[in-house]
């Protein structure tokens, strides 16, 4: 590890203490609480919807996030680590067989549904989550 | 003035602030930079200083310039440059500078030897547009074109732009601001790119165009030398290490 990966592992460490991320992949509903600074005053702002995509790469690490407002397509992509956003809250797992769901864009309705998961498993790296995080545990189990 | 130091390019990475705005930062790295000798008004005319920087080995370094080193009582260093300083802000041979030496929130300039591009074309190497993709054009798609008139001035005008070496040259990047230092790893970070590969050296100095803050440390922030020569009495006798 070169010490450019050590500031930036040191910086997500310090980050990810303040705000736990949650376990969650693509196909999964999420609601992302994003903070608005409107000159003083600070106000919290939900993004619901689906997310479509995963980017890892350390500090660069995003998602995107897919919704329909008023029948049109919004999407929108968030830095992982962003002091920005003050939550992520997964609302639904979904079914879903392909890292980046694209597929999604051109559909709409019935079409653009995901199943959800049905699993009696615990979500794939839950566990090393908990085990760094005891306050976020009993949420995940 | 004051003193500039050498760092090495480690790269860039992004860095959030508290407020959360994102910002691009190069990592500089000041790796045991010293003052290996002081130039004088009186015997070279000039006032400056001879920084060096990182470590070499003996076997590498010529004999020279082992004498050199020696007179400074500092190891032997990978890259060499002279500052031109004041004469007030004169640093004692052998003290160690440190990062703090810029303050966060001041503004640098940062010399270096940009990336070389090899013998590139006038497309790349001054933005010409090149000629047309169709229209009777044959073979020369991302040639500069004419070069000049006819007979009238029966020549070309010296510095035309045309094609020829691109990059690997000496560059000044001018007002970065510093975003924060950190001396016990000895890094500076700096708001955006700076010329040159990863681990090449840079030249990093006051910024020649601002105002240079009150709180910035006057000559300089350094460890004296005093203390190196502890480090080097430590590294002197290891004798009493193999007895134990």
């Amino acid at each position: 590890m070169n010490l450019l990966q050590q500031l930036e592992k040191e910086q997500i460490e310090r980050h990810i203490a303040t705000r736990p991320i949650p376990v969650f992949r693509p196909g999964d509903t999420l609601k992302v609480s994003l903070k608005i600074i409107e000159g003083t005053r600070e106000r919290v702002q939900n993004f619901e919807g689906v997310c479509i995509a995963r980017k890892n790469g350390a500090m660069n690490s995003s998602f995107t996030v897919r919704k329909m407002s008023h029948g049109e397509g919004v999407e929108r992509v968030f830095p992982l680590h962003s002091p920005l956003i003050e939550a992520i809250e997964v609302l639904r797992r979904g079914d879903v067989r392909r890292a980046k769901l694209y597929y999604l864009r051109g559909r709409t309705g019935k079409s653009a549904r995901i199943p959800e998961k049905v699993t009696q498993r615990p979500p794939k790296g839950s566990a090393i989550i908990a085990k760094a995080t005891p306050a976020a545990a009993p949420a995940e189990a | 003035m004051r003193t500039g130091l050498i760092a090495e390019k480690l790269g860039m990475m992004r860095i959030f602030t508290e407020t959360g705005e994102h910002v691009p930062v190069t990592v500089l790295k000041i790796d045991n930079c010293q003052v290996v000798n002081v130039k004088t008004k009186e015997r070279d005319g000039y006032t400056a200083l001879q920084l060096g920087v990182g470590a070499a080995k003996i076997k590498n370094t010529s004999k020279p310039m082992r004498g050199h080193y020696a007179i400074a009582k500092v190891e032997p260093k990978k890259h060499m440059r002279e500052f031109r300083v004041c004469d007030d802000a004169v640093v004692a041979i052998g003290a160690q500078l440190l990062p703090s030496h810029f303050v966060v929130g001041q503004f640098v300039d940062v010399v270096g030897k940009s990336l070389g591009k090899g013998f590139a074309g006038a497309m790349k190497r001054h933005n010409f547009h090149g000629l047309r993709a169709s229209h009777g054009v044959s073979l020369t798609h991302r040639s500069h074109g004419s070069t000049g008139n006819r007979t009238d001035p029966g020549k070309v005008f010296k510095n035309k732009k045309m094609a020829g070496q691109l990059g690997a040259e000496r560059v000044t990047v001018q007002n970065l601001r510093v975003v924060s230092t950190d001396d016990e790893r000895g890094l500076i970070f700096v708001k955006g790119p700076v010329p040159g590969h990863k681990g090449s050296y840079l030249y990093v100095s006051d910024a020649f165009k601002r105002q240079l803050p009150e709180s910035a440390p006057y000559p300089a922030a350094c460890i004296m030398p005093q203390a190196s020569a502890q480090e080097v009495q430590q590294v002197a006798s290891p004798v009493q290490e193999t007895e134990q």
